[in-house]
């Protein structure tokens, strides 16, 4: 072991002696992975043993792995002894003290979101006592929830409160051995959300990353784990409908949905991470597993995701429709402009009978923006019955952008009715100028234009986000048109 | 309100409106017509600010303002309406939301407060009311699997909502069974006012026997080259356009087809 391992290694034991948080800001690993990270930032978690296991499994597991090339994305070679694989949030003393500190440009576009001041500053990374009642928020919000008996926390304080829960789920849906990112994942993951629905319980709110402020910059490595149990509903608001400002060039984040019994999850994305500049310079590289186990009997699991953000986007939240007349469903929008990449898409895997999912997926291609659908709908030969539904829409703002269109389809028992659809189609000049006629500019049309486009889409987002969603739309689409 | 001056225009290499004068008054109806190619369809694009279409030549007064140095929306804004020969479609947004963001946008331009949903609503009763135009088309997107028909209506219902100064009409009888024909004639007559000058762009006489033009304009090669009074149209659908080449002493090879 390194001295410089060992020295942090000693102070990360110190701080078991006066509490994790408090001496949080003098916390930063060196660049590298090896089995002492990992024992560190376990240890840092006051994680359970079996925890630690999994994850020192899981890192070797991943030594043995080759990053995937298959993705229609190009991109430098990650250095992953060059990442920092626990860096504890900025200290209050490091963050912008007031939003005079922050990027203006950042602050316009909060505006036009309509975004209040308060909120603006979390968003931004202001020091959090300057922006006063979040914690007060996610504390009732909490006892609420308690009261149900609903669990809501972050990764880490289920790790320690629910030990029980965590073992038996975690890595149920995304073992560790699925992919080269999900393992890298499994190994450093920092923290994430936790949330379980007893028997029967209808959740009786949106539930959203944003309320639990405690999970706010948790880094590169989050994972989630979402349990409905018997009979009961969830929904899950992921990220936020401003751009977050993040330093971290790679996010890899697992995330895993089990619906049993007669239960229903819908998990609601709107990822709008810097997308890099228009020479493709920086911007976020996002690499997240997203699965669901449609464990139970009529159980449902519903995606939908508006993705605007991110240099790279490799995502397929998918189902595995394994109770009988269970039901996957996935809704998605991605827009990509400049050099942004993104392939995206998602798998439905038809086990139980009776199963059934939807696919709808809308592409956006604009600037230079290459737009990739690539979807996976398996029938296996048990799930007799099994139906399918798959559009694929595809829509080009410009000449110098791509959209291209990879459904794989594998059907193993012929009772299974598969339907398909797909269209492309380009933002003619006609269009612009019927709507220019009647007196909008160019930029609005092209925004009434992909909202109508997406509108099957957003009509599966919760009211409030739907409305953010379209503005979110219109801002990123600022500038695409000449 | 309107006045054009040895307008000259083209698209591309081809020179199709070569010194075009045309004057119309507030409360005119006027109706340009002429063969093909003759640049009718050209005329209305560029009034209503296509950028295809390259302006060379020539002055438009609109109400005062030069409304070649204006951009489409800022004509839309100043009160020009254009219905379109082939109404394009917008697939996923309803014929509702379309309006009124229009509606809200024409105001924002003039400095007028937005429509408020109820105030937007009763505007959309009294004008359906207005046109007899069903309210089950305001719920379906912009003109997607509408009929030839519905289409046009359409337009005339977005022109009735927009309540422009100046509405062109381009070709809006084309592709019209008579029965939708008459719907969409009492359309315009009913939108006929006083402060308002519609211009009618047409192949044939057909229209105007429903809407009866203050004044009939024939175009032919890029130029107004007769005008007079409505039964001016009959003659033309009696004697076709060639006897007006006659009379002009220019070269009928010029013209080429353009539609």
């Amino acid at each position: 072991m390194s001295s410089e391992i060992q020295e942090l290694q000693e102070i990360a034991n110190q701080e078991y002696k006066y509490g994790f948080y408090s001496d949080i800001e003098a916390d930063s690993l060196p660049p590298g992975l090896n089995e002492d990270v990992i024992r560190l930032i376990s240890s840092k978690k006051q994680e359970p043993a079996f925890l630690l296991e999994w994850r020192l499994k899981a890192y070797h597991h991943w030594l043995k792995m080759e990053e995937p090339t298959w993705a229609f994305v190009n991109y430098p070679a990650i250095d992953y002894q060059d990442i920092i694989y626990y860096s504890a949030p900025k200290s209050q003393a490091d963050a912008p003290q007031s939003l005079d500190e922050v990027d203006p440009e950042l602050i316009e576009t909060y505006n036009k979101l309509g975004i209040p001041l308060a909120e603006q500053g979390m968003l931004a990374g202001v020091a959090v006592d300057a922006v006063f009642d979040s914690v007060s928020v996610a504390t009732t919000f909490k006892s609420k929830l308690a009261e149900l008996g609903i669990i809501f926390s972050s990764f880490s304080e289920a790790a320690q409160e629910h030990p029980e829960l965590i073992e038996k789920y975690i890595g149920s849906v995304v073992p560790y051995t699925d992919n080269f990112f999900a393992a890298l994942n499994s190994a450093v993951f920092t923290d994430g959300s936790f949330c379980y629905i007893p028997k029967g319980v209808r959740c009786p709110m949106e539930l959203s990353t944003y309320f639990r402020i405690n999970a706010a910059k948790t880094g590169q490595f989050e994972r989630t784990l979402i349990i409905a149990d018997e009979g009961s509903h969830v929904s899950y608001l992921e990220g936020c409908t401003a751009p977050m400002r993040d330093e971290n060039q790679l996010h890899a984040a697992v995330v895993e949905l089990v619906a049993h019994d007669n239960a229903t999850i819908k998990y609601s994305t709107i990822q709008n991470w810097y997308p890099g500049n228009e020479k493709g310079e920086g911007g976020i590289y996002n690499f997240v597993t997203k699965r669901g186990k449609c464990a139970g009997r009529r159980s449902k699991i519903s995606w939908t995701q508006v993705e605007t953000g991110s240099a790279i986007t490799w995502k397929y939240p998918s189902c595995i429709l394994q109770g009988d007349e269970s039901i996957g469903e996935f809704y998605s929008v991605a827009l990509t402009k400049m050099r942004q990449q993104a392939d995206t898409g998602t798998k439905m895997i038809h086990i139980g009978k009776n199963t059934s999912s939807n696919i709808v997926s809308k592409g956006i291609s604009a600037g230079q923006g290459q737009n990739t659908y690539r979807g996976q709908v398996r029938i296996n030969q048990s799930a007799a019955g099994a139906r399918n539904y798959t559009q694929c829409d595809s829509l080009l703002i410009g000449d110098q952008c791509g959209a291209h269109t990879f459904p794989y389809i594998d059907v193993k028992n012929s009772s299974a009715q598969m339907e398909h659809e797909a269209s492309t189609s380009k933002i003619g000049e006609d269009q612009i100028f019927y709507c220019q006629q009647r007196g909008l500019s160019a930029e609005d049309a092209v925004s009434v234009i992909v909202n109508g486009f997406c509108k099957e889409v957003f009509k599966e987002l919760p009211m409030e986000f739907a409305v953010e969603a379209r503005k979110l739309l219109s801002i990123s689409l600022e500038g695409s048109v000449g | 309100m309107l006045e054009i001056k040895d307008l000259h225009a083209r698209v591309g290499d081809q020179v199709i409106l070569r010194g075009l004068n045309l004057k119309v008054n507030a409360g005119e109806v006027h109706s340009i017509m002429g063969p093909n190619g003759s640049g009718k369809s050209t005329l209305a694009q560029v009034l209503a600010g296509r950028d295809t279409y390259e302006v060379t030549g020539g002055t438009i007064n609109f109400n005062g303002a030069d409304l070649l140095d204006l951009d489409p929306e800022e004509r839309a804004g100043e009160g020009l309406f254009m219905a379109f020969q082939y109404p394009v479609e917008i697939p996923g947004v309803s014929n509702t939301y379309f309006l009124r963001a229009a509606l809200n946008a024409v105001r924002t331009y003039r400095g007028e407060e937005e429509v408020d949903a109820a105030d937007f609503l009763d505007l959309v009763s009294e004008k359906t009311e207005l046109l007899k135009i069903g309210k089950d088309l305001l719920r379906r997107p912009v003109n997607e699997g509408f009929s030839g028909g519905e289409k046009k209506r359409n337009e005339i219902f977005q022109m009735a909502m927009l309540e422009p100064k100046l509405a062109i009409l381009d070709e809006t009888d084309s592709g019209l069974d008579i029965d939708a024909l008459k719907i969409v004639a009492e359309g315009v007559n009913a939108l006929r006012s006083p402060e308002r000058a519609i211009i009618i762009v047409t192949h044939y006489q057909r229209l105007l026997a429903y809407i009866v033009p203050d004044q009939v304009h024939v175009l032919s090669r890029g130029r107004i080259v007769k005008s007079g009074p409505p039964e001016l149209a009959l003659e033309l659908e009696a004697k076709g356009y060639g006897w007006l080449d006659e009379e002009n002493t220019e070269s009928p090879t010029a013209a080429q087809s353009r539609g």
